[in-house]
């Protein structure tokens, strides 16, 4: 594709001034100062006070982060996989001109423009309470159900329900993969008698990768820094007995309850890593399974 | 044929029972807002015994004195400043992106995709303490300010993919008759990208309305609260015990979204999709 050359070089960095000086003011000296403060103690009142790697190894040693990023880890574990199965599947329901396709797809993607509201996280706190719809459901059919979400055993399980829950965006952006698969490969394998189930491993999926490995990349970045659902359904505390304390609930409590802004710091960069090596690594797993058609 | 015939409403079937268990839970707290408190706890049932309509007017009272009708005025404030900071200059930053030339463009736009995937979370804390110290704090101006300056990135990279798709040819003969790179964005980038554009506010509008967090931590003077702060705190005032009105408050707190998307249904969708394709 040509260029377009015709402006004065200068032009260029007046139109991206606000980007450079969003990113120098809002991202980069942020960052390092963070990085900075995460080596120190710091109360916001007194000024920071060096300590090294304190924070660090105080961080590798709490009980508390150990148990947010098991929380965490299980959440993503869980929640992403099936969230992602869902949405496949119905996208490839979708795909196809059935009558009222369009009312369907609205249903369906529903609850991923609610699921972040904090109006959500109050009803699903109410659906799984004790005397809640669930139960109430459940003893229709003779069963009594416990409160599940005060229950520690059960509390993480209804946040990952809903997250699964909120299958629709990473559906509609599989719906825009499948459709840009041409037609002509279907009839090819039409052709030559392929079964459906086959059709779909051997070309819709492996056609999809790319859009396959965007969700995956992009769901598990967001659900690492859920925040609001584990909030507002433990009270601001991850009760119970800290089962679902996520780990961004957790630096909030040590940021902004008990005022330790290095520590917070610490445990910013620490998911920071986290996320990079997530990412990283799958980054150099997509070389061996996603596909790109050229 | 009979068969096709068959697997086809089996289909449908299963395709309205699944969605139907999807939204039970919405349709159900719709339908728990216009129930009486005592019943809320006593049916899964979608239909109310005896509809009445206490709880919006209970609810719509608010809490600390402010009345939910302050909430929204609120909330429709952050968020239309915010669809403005975000078109203005998420627009200039993709116009030079995509067709612009400067030095380090690619390094920058390198630097760009990877401030994506940043969790805010190490930014946050110097961003917070910074603003208390300059006495932004309790005021919306650490909410929007920075929406100034094409801090989200995700629309920047949106608006690369869609102006990139613009032919150059066509600004060819602006540019002949004497149009100036200015006059180019204004007269020429900024309306082709008119669908673009719209799906940027919407996404604006979505997430400034769900947005909790960064609400929470700059704000705590109930007359600044948005609907989700004055949400959670309704659950802090009331306890458990006014769900009915807890829920109507819900319930409205969701009619915006539900107005753009069935409105600006097609724009969100291809949306999300053009910010997932890869350039």
């Amino acid at each position: 594709m040509k260029k377009y050359k015709f402006n004065r070089p200068w032009e260029g960095y007046a139109f991206l001034t606000p980007w450079l000086l969003g990113f120098l003011l809002f991202t980069a000296i942020p960052m390092v100062l963070s990085l900075y403060f995460s080596f120190t103690q710091y109360d916001v009142v007194t000024s920071p006070k060096w300590v090294g790697l304190e924070n660090y190894i105080e961080l590798a040693n709490d009980p508390r982060v150990h148990k947010s990023l098991q929380v965490t880890f299980t959440y993503v574990a869980l929640g992403v996989p099936f969230q992602l199965i869902f949405a496949l599947l119905l996208a490839v329901v979708f795909k196809n001109d059935i009558p009222g396709v369009r009312i369907y797809r609205a249903i369906y993607y529903l609850p991923s423009l609610f699921g972040g509201s904090v109006a959500v996280a109050i009803l699903w706190r109410q659906l799984f309470n004790k005397e809640g719809v669930v139960n109430q459901l459940l003893s229709l059919v003779g069963i009594e159900g416990q409160n599940w979400i005060a229950s520690p055993d059960t509390a993480l399980y209804t946040l990952i329900l809903l997250l699964i829950w909120q299958f629709g965006s990473p559906m509609v952006i599989f719906l825009g993969g499948l459709k840009q698969i041409s037609p002509d490969y279907y009839e090819a394998a039409e052709i030559d008698g392929a079964s459906k189930v086959g059709t779909f491993f051997h070309i819709t999926l492996p056609l999809l990768t790319p859009m396959v490995f965007f969700n995956i990349v992009m769901t598990i970045i967001n659900a690492f820094q859920a925040f609001t659902p584990s909030y507002i359904i433990s009270g601001g505390t991850g009760a119970p007995v800290d089962s679902t304390l996520f780990y961004t609930l957790y630096l909030y409590i040590k940021g902004f309850q008990h005022f330790s802004m290095g520590y917070a710091s610490a445990l910013a960069w620490v998911l920071l890593i986290i996320i990079a090596i997530i990412t990283a690594i799958m980054f150099l797993l997509a070389r061996k399974w996603v596909y790109y058609d050229e | 044929m009979k068969i096709k015939q068959r697997r086809k409403l089996l289909t449908h079937f299963l395709i309205i029972l699944f969605g139907l268990i999807m939204i039970y839970p919405l349709l159900w707290m719709l339908s728990a807002s216009f129930k009486e408190d005592v019943e809320i706890f006593q049916s899964a049932s979608l239909l109310p015994k005896n509809p009445t309509i206490n709880n919006y007017i209970y609810g719509w009272k608010g809490v600390s004195g402010v009345s939910f009708g302050k909430f929204f005025i609120n909330s429709f404030f952050l968020a239309i400043v915010s669809i403005i900071a975000n078109i203005l200059s998420c627009s200039m930053a993709a116009y030079a992106f995509s067709k612009l030339e400067f030095r380090f463009k690619n390094t920058l736009f390198a630097i760009m995709l990877v401030t994506l995937m940043l969790p805010f979370h190490v930014k946050l804390i110097p961003q917070y303490i910074v603003f208390s110290r300059i006495g932004w704090v309790n005021t919306y101006l650490p909410l929007l300010v920075p929406k100034f300056f094409a801090t989200e990135g995700f629309f920047v990279f949106l608006l690369v993919q869609f102006m990139r798709g613009i032919s150059n040819e066509l600004l060819e003969a602006p540019r002949i008759d004497g149009a100036g790179t200015f006059r180019i964005y204004m007269q020429f980038i900024m309306p082709l990208s008119v669908p673009a554009l719209v799906t940027v506010a919407i996404f604006t509008f979505i997430w400034t309305w769900n947005d909790f967090f960064s609400q929470m931590i700059y704000l705590s003077a109930p007359p600044t609260f948005t609907v989700s702060l004055a949400l959670r705190m309704f659950v802090d005032a009331t306890g458990e015990s006014s769900w009915g009105a807890l829920f109507a408050m819900s319930c409205l707190s969701l009619v915006p979204l539900l107005f753009i998307f069935i409105v600006f249904q097609r724009y969100l969708v291809e949306g999300i999709m053009l910010g997932s394709i890869k350039g």
